[in-house]
């Protein structure tokens, strides 16, 4: 076994930089470059670190790894850490997203680098240990901590709208959290502790199951976010800078699935049940009507925004069906979508660093000027649509299939999402990069830059690798989502039996 | 029967009398040598007050009480005590810079502090309702004083009146709480009371409710909360800090012994009370600073929703809630004494500035001033991993332990719109531009800072010892 705290490294490792970053004073040319390289770096380090995880995981084992323990709060609170099948893979996307949006700020941020930077590193630390902690107050702390450095920089180094914005996003979801922190509380007691293993394998009694299921989706359906409640994210998406964007979509948006996965399910089995529906109807809500909102859009990133809903519909159905073949699907689409729609804000981020425009109006006929952009902003179109091929088809096609078996009317709906996705992001490709172009602005746009091609075609290789052998993914969550199907469907089926013999 | 077997040692009020011998000393001191000695007289209170805390820590554990049980000393009257102390000692070092101007250099400032300290720890250590009023009035008449210290300011001379008005209103209605609460049981001690209030009869919940009155003005919980805004804009900037910080700790402390070992019997009677007191002081407080420009105005609305926090623990009415009221006392503090210091550094040119307006673009001024109070905003509001989320967290658990559901739903929620106004001036200090240089920052208030900030950044990390003290001191009243 491990001798050293590997999952504690990685978590704290981001914080280190931006101690760093701190102390290295300064605000001339040279300290900017500094703090920037530090950012780099440390990003990268912590990737690495997180590859060990990686390569010491043991994927038939469904119980958490890399477990460390240590006194905390006295009381049943400790400070707990570990990962299994399902947090891993969100643990390595976080850490691989973030030297991308570090080198896609590089040249985009030009005032208080060293703040941004240190922003980012602190975020990352916050996101790693969201998904890491096995400790509802540690989570909870993890969880809601992210908040103040999102709101930081969506405020500081957004655009137009940005207070409106940040606000907006910050409030939304304390709102949801606070909710939640009141269903820990009274899990505490029901238990006598937070230990996520611990509560996992606590019986919940039905009243409190409802109670805290509720409560618990009011956090995560905000920030997921589900429909009705998604109106925080297109105006955090289109007034953030490219790389919260990125975070936003890749990352901080999955928290909500992961908590589905990770306390909805399998503390609340009976109330998951039982609200099944309620997700179901949700969600192909999300998925239709989020779909058309994308298609009138004329901001390229609320598009992607509202896309980005639709997207998280097929997550929530396919985690809520309670089959295996939703669940795994679930937690493939997270990590697909984390990487598609994170690499579409970045080629919206490409064409806004030249024209300082995100109207769609405002472009066409680039693939004139920009084969290569044009080619990366393909892959990721098609990504998006689900084309077979892609990562983004492996992850709608499982939840549908998952969804099928428990529910046939959410299927059909849903899968018009398919379509509609087809129609936005064509439309939307169309506009942008076909046609003549005919825009005098358009005449000296250059094509991708070095920096740019470093950040985008990794993510092409991903999205192509994932469509075609989404393996790695699929076993690496498999024997954790197996567990957690089976304990569903076992705590299920007894209440149904204990039902029929009454 | 000697004097000693019959429960008048001296040694449990040791503390006490050392203040207040000392208090005399330097009295004497001022009055000889004359104003000049401020700053001496100062620096030697602050120096008193740290011997006094030592001398509190010094004291055996385990309960003890003299004078025939009026005088209790026991974990929970230690832990109140040296935090009231603390925070005493730092507003002294806060108000150096108020008290070098020439013309207020008055060194009754630093002796009225500390006899109000020595009503304060009387107060805690309160055993019956005569040693509660004794060290009530004493706190509250120093502090009336105090108020009015900046003697040729209108609207200092306006809070200090305006506070020993009301304050003599509230004092009488615990006075007559207090008659009626003697006439019903026949004693004043507490553990007689609690003997005797087994059954709630309306003579009794009468006195009781006046004696809570009472309090509720010292914690200034609404409805008793209309002195705040007004005393807290008016008094001086370090004397609002002092009023905000000790006091509050002696109110609460007093509020939670009274509640919880003289009428433990009647609880369903004050807990009806406490669960409207603390909900309307949460929403008031919310609700009411969004509209504030003035930022010490603004903090007045924040302490009286910060008690509503705090009355939440007391309202559930376990070993749990006490410890929730501790926790969330200990964390309040530092926060409310770290505000303040900020609120102390904001100068420009030599004036100090308490709009909200002033703030704007701070972190491009003084980044680390401004990093520093967006941490404390942010604590106040209550976001993890700052140390007010675990105030929040402890007095909350205890209110869910207890079942009082509706009153934890309604105060997360005003907890969000509290979150509201506290991002409002983060966004002054990030968002908007710069509105001018700030003067550099004096050392003590740096250093006050410091601890503050730090600790409040930091909790999460020794979050485990402060909870078991408070966990230990809780107990010590069940």
């Amino acid at each position: 076994m491990t001798t050293w705290p590997i999952l504690s490294v990685t978590t704290f490792l981001p914080l280190v930089g931006a101690l760093i970053v701190y102390l290295s004073r300064g605000d001339d040319e040279a300290a900017r470059r500094n703090s920037r390289w530090i950012a780099l770096w440390t990003t990268l380090i912590t990737f690495a670190v997180s590859v060990i995880l990686v390569m010491r995981f043991d994927p038939s084992n469904p119980d958490f790894q890399f477990v460390e323990k240590a006194n905390w709060l006295a009381t049943g609170i400790t400070y707990h850490m570990g990962v299994d099948g399902i947090s891993l893979p969100l643990v390595i996307l976080t850490t691989a997203v973030m030297p991308f949006c570090i080198i896609a700020s590089w040249k985009a941020i030009t005032s208080r680098v060293r703040e941004y930077m240190m922003a980012f590193l602190i975020l990352e630390t916050l996101m790693i240990g969201t998904f890491s902690a096995l400790d509802l107050v540690l989570f909870y702390l993890f969880f809601e901590g992210g908040l103040i450095p999102m709101f930081l920089i969506i405020g500081v180094w957004g655009g137009p709208r940005r207070v409106y914005a940040s606000f907006k996003f910050f409030l939304y979801t304390l709102l949801g959290s606070v909710l939640m922190l009141l269903a820990i509380m009274a899990l505490y007691w029901n238990g006598g502790t937070t230990d996520i293993p611990t509560l996992m394998h606590t019986a919940v009694p039905r009243s409190l199951q409802t109670w805290a299921w509720l409560a618990f989706f009011a956090s995560f359906a905000v920030k997921m976010p589900m429909w009705p409640v998604h109106t925080w994210l297109p105006d955090a998406h289109v007034e953030a800078p490219t790389a919260g964007s990125v975070v936003l979509a890749a990352i901080l948006l999955k928290m909500g699935g992961y908590g589905f996965l990770r306390f909805s399910l399998p503390m609340f089995p009976l109330a998951s049940h039982d609200f099944a529906p309620l997700i179901f109807t949700l969600s192909a809500i999300a998925i239709i009507y989020t779909s058309l909102v994308a298609l009138m859009q004329e901001d390229m990133k609320k598009l992607i925004a509202y896309s980005s809903v639709a997207h998280m519909g097929f997550v929530t159905m396919g985690i809520f069906a309670g089959t295996m073949q939703g669940v795994a699907g679930g937690v493939f689409q997270m990590i697909s979508h984390g990487i598609v729609s994170g690499a579409l804000f970045l080629c919206v981020g490409v064409v806004y660093d030249r024209l300082h425009t995100r109207e769609i109006a405002a472009y066409g006929g680039l693939v004139n000027r920009m084969p290569l952009y044009a080619m990366t902003f393909m892959v990721f179109t098609m990504a998006n649509v689900g084309l077979p091929g892609t990562s983004g088809f492996v992850g709608e096609f499982m939840t549908l299939l998952g969804t099928f078996k428990v529910s046939i009317p959410t299927a059909f709906f849903a899968s018009f999402g398919v379509i509609l996705s087809a129609a936005y992001a064509l439309w939307l490709y169309r506009k942008v990069v076909f046609g003549a172009l005919v825009k005098p602005s358009l005449m000296s746009m250059k094509d991708l830059t070095l920096r740019e091609c470093v950040i985008l075609f990794p993510m092409i290789a991903l999205t192509i690798l994932f469509g075609v052998y989404p393996k790695p993914v699929l076993d690496m969550s498999a024997a954790s989502v197996q567990q957690l199907v089976n304990n569903y469907n076992t705590a299920v089926t007894a209440v149904k039996a204990a039902a029929l013999l009454q | 029967m000697s004097f000693e077997t019959a429960g008048y040692q001296l040694a449990p009020v040791l503390p006490e009398l050392v203040l207040a011998v000392g208090a005399m000393a330097l009295l004497m001191l001022g009055a000889y040598r004359g104003q000049g000695t401020t700053r001496t007289v100062t620096l030697l209170a602050v120096v008193l007050l740290i011997v006094v805390g030592a001398l509190v820590y010094m004291q055996p554990a385990g309960k003890q009480a003299t004078f025939g049980g009026s005088f209790i000393v026991d974990d929970f009257a230690r832990f109140m005590k040296i935090l009231a102390l603390i925070g005493s000692a730092v507003t002294l070092i806060l108000s150096t810079e108020f008290l070098s101007d020439p013309s207020r250099r008055i060194f009754e400032y630093s002796i009225l502090v500390l006899l109000s300290t020595l009503g304060m720890m009387v107060l805690i250590s309160a055993g019956d309702l005569i040693s509660l009023y004794l060290g009530l009035e004493l706190m509250s008449l120093a502090l009336y004083v105090v108020a009015a210290s900046n003697r040729d300011n209108a609207k200092s001379t306006e809070a200090g009146l305006k506070y020993f008005v009301l304050g003599a209103l509230s004092s009488g209605m615990l006075l007559y709480g207090a008659s009626l609460i003697y006439g019903f049981t026949g004693t004043v001690s507490f553990t007689g009371i609690a003997a005797a209030a087994t059954v709630s009869n309306v003579g009794l919940v009468f006195g009781l409710v006046f004696l809570l009155v009472g309090l509720c003005f010292k914690v200034s919980a609404v409805p008793f909360h209309m002195w705040t805004p007004d005393v807290y804009e008016g008094a001086p900037t370090p004397v609002t800090a002092f009023f905000a910080s000790a006091p509050k700790v002696a109110a609460l402390a007093v509020f939670t012994r009274v509640t919880l070992t003289a009428f433990p019997g009647i609880l369903s009677q004050w807990q009806q009370i406490l669960v409207f007191v603390s909900i309307a002081s949460m929403a008031l407080g919310s609700f009411a600073a969004i509209g504030q420009t003035n930022i010490k105005r603004l903090m007045a609305y924040s302490s009286i929703g910060h008690m509503g926090f705090a009355l939440v623990g007391l309202a559930s009415g376990t070993v749990e809630g006490a410890q929730g009221v501790l926790m969330y006392i200990v964390i309040y503090v530092a926060m409310t004494l770290g505000s303040f210091s900020i609120i102390l550094a904001m100068k420009r040119n030599g004036q100090a500035v308490e709009q909200i307006s002033d703030f704007a673009g701070l972190s491009r001024t003084n980044p680390l001033l401004a990093f520093m109070f967006a941490m404390l905003l942010f604590s106040l509001a209550g976001i993890p991993p700052l140390a007010g989320f675990f105030a929040k967290w402890y007095v909350f658990v205890a209110a869910i332990k207890a079942n009082l559901f509706t009153l934890a739903v309604i105060g997360v929620l005003t907890s969000v719109v509290g979150a509201y106004y506290y991002l409002a001036i983060v966004k002054t200090m990030y968002f908007d531009e710069p509105a001018g240089q700030v003067d550099p920052v004096r050392i003590e208030v740096r250093t006050v800072l410091a601890v503050a900030g730090l600790f409040n950044i930091l909790f999460a990390l020794f979050a485990g010892p402060v909870v078991s003290v408070a966990s230990a001191a809780a107990k010590s009243l069940f």
